[in-house]
């Protein structure tokens, strides 16, 4: 009884986690799923969207100014790993990794130090872990739940929109896209952009909600946000077809990657083998397409009918 | 409506994969001209179509297109004016999209994307009636998944998006070759009348020598990255394949060789 009540208790927090990660997991989506490219630069972008709102508000901006901010500065590396890939011809995952590893000195710089706290106590925020049973707009669920509602809203607009089609159309088919007269390279950076515009957003408020920013915040991020897009396709896929389930099935996916998680823990799993755990679902699920092929070419059945003439 | 003058291009110049692809192509085309082209293996006939498309820049040369010099615009930029409809029916419309999303983004070629809605009610009763008039099914399935489809019906959409802003010119890459025979003429056939209706200049590259000589109002045969032949009007609706065989014999001083050429019907 002792272990449910304790899972009980943990359940708001990794609610409230999953909820900021759904927004994290959305953004990946967008360059994963509809532009069909594996954008790194999500490790460092979600770090440095922290890092920008911790000290934003230390320095006493208003609260969602520093949101916004911190959602621009994931925009502006945005262009950049977009730029290396349109302009010099690097390739997708080594543009990404290129801004990745440059994003953590300059993340660095921002914060001036390896990590920053933010004491609820001391400093005005959004929303902090301490709130999650407090019956309050401040609390993460609510808070956090309303911002996704609303940004699904929007990306579904925006998505619906011409420019929204044309990066749609840019990931589907790339010829077909230039044909029809759509400037594929401008595109791309566009996806880029807002998806990690939203990445940095989600790291923003996850640096509030557990009280402080860390250069290093941001690692394996594009990992757990994966989990995310799989569980959420694989549990959700085949009832959520319009694009705003879609969206909101990467965030359930969020949802119950962090359930488990913190499931697993408590019941007693090594917290320093989490990223193991993370990493070996994810290699799993992206594999089963793959191994379910090979298992269908190995049992080929053999033909069992007669043959009038054998 | 076309001018092509000139046009050469060398793919992996310097190297020993040097291959001459196009060598000094000069052509005309007058609006509503309907030009069919053959040749062999290697003879330059997808190249020219994608260099006046814009997929490689030409080594020298010009294409204008209405009056608009396009040689250094990007394939994007000139898409404005042409309509394109490859061989494979998968690179024509995107297969994860619907058919009417594949049609709103066609309806868009040439104009700026904003944010104004990605299709409307109205393009949504347009985009049903033109589709009725394919006879092919599709106009009760407009939300569809264009990847459901047949190569035919897909061949015939993509013809349908190429031509629905209207294009100075309409490229057509072997289209109907990737078709089972049946199909083929009922796409061939969709693609006189969409043509004819609108009087459209059109390239439309064919291994069919008879579709190449019944089809359109000009033929010419191309060899080594040069049109060899260029037969218009009546004296091409009296040709005959044997005629043709030996007109190209004569120009190349070799056989007409091909793979996949049909030489009856």
């Amino acid at each position: 009884m002792n272990i449910i009540t304790q899972l009980l208790n943990a359940l708001p927090g990794s609610i409230s986690q999953g909820l900021i990660w759904g927004i994290m997991a959305i953004g990946v989506y967008l360059t994963y799923r509809i532009l069909d490219i594996a954008d790194l630069t999500v490790d460092g972008s979600f770090a440095t969207g922290g890092v920008v709102a911790v000290v934003l508000i230390l320095n006493g901006c208003n609260l969602w100014l520093a949101m916004l901010l911190a959602f621009v500065s994931g925009i502006l590396v945005g262009v950049i790993t977009g730029l290396l890939n349109i302009l010099l011809g690097i390739p997708h995952i080594l543009a990404g990794i290129l801004t990745q590893l440059a994003l953590y000195s300059i993340n660095l710089k921002i914060l001036g130090k390896a990590n920053q706290s933010v004491n609820v106590n001391k400093t005005e925020l959004l929303i902090s872990l301490r709130w999650v049973r407090d019956f309050a707009f401040h609390n993460p669920l609510i808070t956090v739940g309303i911002v996704l509602a609303l940004l699904i809203g929007i990306l579904y607009w925006f998505f619906g929109t011409e420019m929204g089609c044309a990066i749609r159309a840019t990931g589907a088919n790339l010829n077909m896209s230039r044909a029809q007269g759509i400037n594929t390279n401008f595109n791309k950076v566009l996806g880029i952009m807002l998806s990690n515009g939203l990445v940095a957003f989600s790291g923003a408020f996850l640096a509030q909600f557990q009280g402080f920013a860390d250069v290093k915040m941001g690692q394996g991020a594009i990992v757990i946000a994966l989990a995310a897009v799989i569980i959420g396709e694989a549990l959700f896929g085949k009832i959520f077809k319009n694009f705003a389930l879609r969206l909101l099935s990467v965030a359930f996916g969020s949802i119950i990657y962090y359930i488990v998680i913190q499931t697993v823990v408590t019941l007693g799993f090594d917290a320093n083998l989490l990223k193991l755990l993370s990493a070996a679902i994810v290699a799993i699920f992206l594999g089963i397409p793959h191994l379910k092929k090979q298992y269908d070419q190995n049992h080929i059945r053999k033909y069992k009918g007669g043959r009038s003439d054998a | 409506m076309l001018d092509i003058v000139g046009v050469e291009k060398t793919f992996n110049p310097g190297t020993i994969n040097e291959k001459k692809a196009l060598n000094g192509i000069t052509l005309h085309l007058d609006e509503g001209d309907f030009v069919t082209v053959i040749g062999g293996n290697g003879a330059g006939k997808s190249t020219m179509l994608n260099m006046i498309a814009g997929v490689y820049p030409v080594d020298c040369g010009s294409i204008v297109i209405d009056g608009v010099d396009v040689t250094r615009l990007p394939e994007y930029k000139r898409a404005k004016y042409l309509g394109r409809v490859f061989q494979d029916p998968m690179t024509g419309t995107a297969a994860d999209m619907q058919i009417e999303e594949n049609l709103a983004l066609a309806a868009r070629r040439g104009k700026i994307r904003g944010l104004k809605a990605g299709i409307t009610a109205k393009e949504r009763r347009e985009f049903r009636e033109l589709l009725t008039m394919l006879d092919l099914g599709l106009e009760d399935r407009l939300t569809a998944k264009v990847g459901l489809l047949s190569g035919g019906q897909r061949q015939a959409l993509t013809l349908l998006m190429a031509t629905l802003s209207k294009p100075k010119v309409l490229l057509l890459d072997e289209h109907t070759a990737a078709l089972d025979p049946k199909t083929a003429k009922k796409v061939l056939d969709i693609t006189e009348e969409i043509v004819g209706k609108n009087n459209l200049a059109t390239i439309m590259i064919t291994h069919n020598m008879a579709d190449a000589i019944r089809v359109g109002n000009r033929l010419i045969m191309m060899h080594d990255g040069r049109i060899v032949v260029d037969v218009k009007g009546e004296e091409k609706k009296k040709l005959t394949i044997e005629q043709l065989l030996k007109m190209f014999e004569a120009s190349s001083g070799s056989e007409f060789t091909s793979d996949k050429v049909m030489l009856s019907k």
